[in-house]
């Protein structure tokens, strides 16, 4: 049995100017000890699958309006507060994406990675403090002992990170959920922190669902890879699967757009138009208003997502049909 | 060969730093440029990167003279900007624009694109109010925007469009250089293709030098002649673009190159990659010698010693390390 099961997850946020579809029937399961990427652009919906699993949608103006989260037997949507805050830092973590707003500037370093530990564990302080030192350690922080003690802002974006990290991870949790932590970062520090993110990983054996916008990052690190756009799931694929095969016209735009993997002196492939308003409906597919191979049938009703081989599935009903070529996508714009 | 357009000798911008409350003292600066030398060739793309906090920015305000310089001379067309008088400046800024990083803090709320746009083109007297609005239309099309959008404000478009509007406003003195900082960082990436895409096109069209600074190489490598690496308020490597992301010599440059992922997992998984220990030093107090020796693998206790100059090493290349020939 999947740790996390997402079924038909929609929530929308309800404003003056309307309702904004963010995720828009999202469907997922996580493994134990699997990592999961999920990949899109800004307004994707993508963060905020994470933030309603993990129950950090305002409402109002959010309203989850179907969908459950299925974690070990308990329903994350629709289990009562008490158990949701059994579960969540403690079972369930996240890590965000801005290491500078995210941790408390006027408490110490020391009492935010106890928290967690006196909160859902019977536990002293004194041992409490000792394990959050293990786990600076474990994260990287040399000097630990000092600088635990310190104030967030006596650390670097990259440091501060690692202690957002070790503040995740001291209860060891089954399911992590990181919303592009290395987004805020140079290069060189985001390798170190993916290798402990990695490592972590393998150590305690969690499951991590990893969101990002750089298919570089989801290479390197997940097992799956899901594409969202529109608020909806595109295509969902084993890693190596959705880069050297993908089906769906939008991974293929998306993978072509990346500069590295495009020869230079040319025109970069481009997605022509913008992304999607979600403010309204989309009845048919998301991508369709900017898809090359866009059909009537595209825009009169929104496709499933279905399985083409194990692992992988799409919503593209005309790449299913056999009815176009996505390989040579990036191919022919490129002469043209 | 064509003349150089931008020269810039052993620039050094630092910032002083001052504690106290009532008496303030000088206790140190934060060295952000430290003795930056370079020539940009007219109608070059000179790629410019390196990690937050090296110094590219401010080497980029230092070019505009946005901030003043604590030494040196930056130099367009033979004119040196630090010594230029009021009204040489005011025409040379005719020929030096900018594009900055975030294109939601760039443009005013307050102004509608018209006004944005017309600005430039009456300050400097280039039309009269009457010859504003073909202008400006003109501008709209060159950056493919409609010109019917022109009495929009900038909240009104989205993040691409807006550094579309960005772009407008920089060329409207059509200048000479353009600096770009960190253009595309903030939008997604089909959007940043496009911007991409733009840019490379206008430097075709218009002849025009830019200055492209990014911290992403593979944007910088697609659309730069040339790439300068900075660590710490100097240049560590300079040359080709693809010569040096794809075959860099400075140990700094290669483990910057190794640590971008790259989004092929049969790639990815099996390629040893560089991970540089600790994050960048502090530059109000650089190591002594090569900034670079405490994260360096391949750091000897000669890189203490001395700060190691820009020396060739091939084709129109120059790296910063003494230890080059040994590390092949």
């Amino acid at each position: 049995m999947p740790l996390l099961t997402v079924t038909d997850l929609r929530t929308h946020f309800h404003t003056r100017n309307g309702v904004y579809r963010a995720v828009d029937g999202v469907s997922f399961s996580v493994e134990r000890g699997e990592t999961l990427g999920i990949v899109g652009e800004s307004g994707s919906g993508k963060s905020v699958t994470c933030y309603s699993i993990m129950g950090l949608i305002p409402q109002p103006p959010g309203r989850i309006e179907s969908g459950s989260a299925m974690f070990d037997g308990v329903d994350l949507l629709r289990c009562s507060p008490a158990v949701a805050r059994s579960i969540r830092g403690k079972r369930v973590s996240m890590i965000f994406q801005d290491p500078m707003t995210s941790l408390n500037p006027y408490l110490r370093v020391s009492e935010q990675v106890i928290e967690p530990l006196l909160i859902h564990q019977d536990i002293s302080r004194k041992d409490a403090l000792a394990r959050a030192l293990e786990m600076m350690e474990a994260v990287g922080i040399n000097d630990a002992a000092r600088r635990i003690h310190f104030y967030p802002h006596e650390f670097s974006g990259g440091m501060r990170q690692r202690v957002m990290i070790a503040m995740a991870l001291v209860t060891h949790p089954e399911l992590l959920i990181a919303d592009e932590p290395t987004t805020a970062l140079d290069v060189t520090v985001q390798a170190q922190i993916l290798d402990l993110i990695r490592r972590l990983q393998r150590e305690l054996g969690m499951a991590v669902i990893f969101v990002t916008h750089d298919l570089g990052v989801v290479a390197g690190l997940c097992d799956n890879v899901q594409v969202m756009y529109g608020g909806r799931i595109m295509e969902t694929a084993d890693a190596a699967t959705l880069f050297k095969a993908p089906r769906h016209p939008y991974t293929r735009a998306l993978q072509r757009s990346i500069p590295a993997l495009q020869p230079k002196g040319q025109d970069l492939f481009t997605i022509p138009g913008l992304p999607p308003d979600v403010s309204k409906a989309i009845p048919g597919c998301a991508f369709a208003p900017r898809c090359p191979f866009v059909a009537d049938a595209c825009l009169a009703r929104r496709p499933e997502l279905e399985e083409v081989s194990a692992g992988h599935a799409h919503s593209c009903i005309r790449a299913r049909a056999g009815e176009i070529d996505v390989d040579a996508m990036g191919t022919k714009a490129a002469h043209a | 060969m064509p003349e150089n357009i931008l020269e810039l000798r052993e620039v050094r911008t630092h910032f002083p730093i001052h504690t106290g409350f009532l008496v303030k003292k000088h206790t140190g600066s934060v060295k952000a440029v430290d003795g930056v030398t370079l020539s940009v060739r007219q109608g070059e793309v000179l790629g410019l990167v390196g990690e937050s906090g090296c110094g590219k920015s401010t080497l980029a305000r230092t070019i505009l003279q946005l901030v003043p310089t604590t030494g040196g001379t930056v130099s367009l067309n033979g004119l040196n900007l630090a010594t230029a008088s009021r009204t040489e400046l005011l025409l040379c800024r005719r020929d030096l624009q900018m594009i900055f990083q975030d294109p939601y803090a760039s443009l005013n709320p307050r102004m509608t694109v018209h006004a944005a746009l017309s600005e430039p083109l009456l300050v400097h007297g280039i039309c009269t109010r009457a010859e504003v609005q073909g202008h400006v239309d003109e501008l709209m099309r060159l950056v493919g925007l409609a010109p019917r959008f022109a009495r929009k404000y900038p909240h009104e478009f989205s993040g691409g469009q807006r550094q579309r509007i960005a772009i407008a406003r920089a060329l409207a003195l059509k200048p000479k250089v353009v600096v770009a900082d960190e253009p595309v960082s903030a939008l997604d990436v089909s959007i940043q293709a496009q911007i991409l895409n733009l840019l490379s096109q206008l430097c075709r069209e218009m002849n025009l030098t830019l200055i492209f600074i990014a911290h992403d190489l593979s944007v910088v490598r697609h659309i730069s002649d040339r790439v300068a690496v900075m660590y710490l308020g100097k240049i560590v490597e300079l040359g080709p673009a693809a010569q040096v992301i794809d075959n860099p010599r400075h140990p700094y440059t290669r483990a910057l190159v190794s640590a971008i992922p790259v989004p092929d997992p049969a790639v990815e998984r099996n390629r040893q990659r560089i991970v540089l220990a600790g994050d960048p030093p502090s530059p109000i107090d650089p190591p002594s010698g090569c900034a670079f020796h405490p994260r360096c693998p391949h750091a000897i206790e000669r890189c203490k010693a001395a700060v190691p100059a820009l020396v060739p090493c091939g084709a129109s290349r120059e790296a910063a390390c003494i230890r080059l020939d040994e590390l092949g």
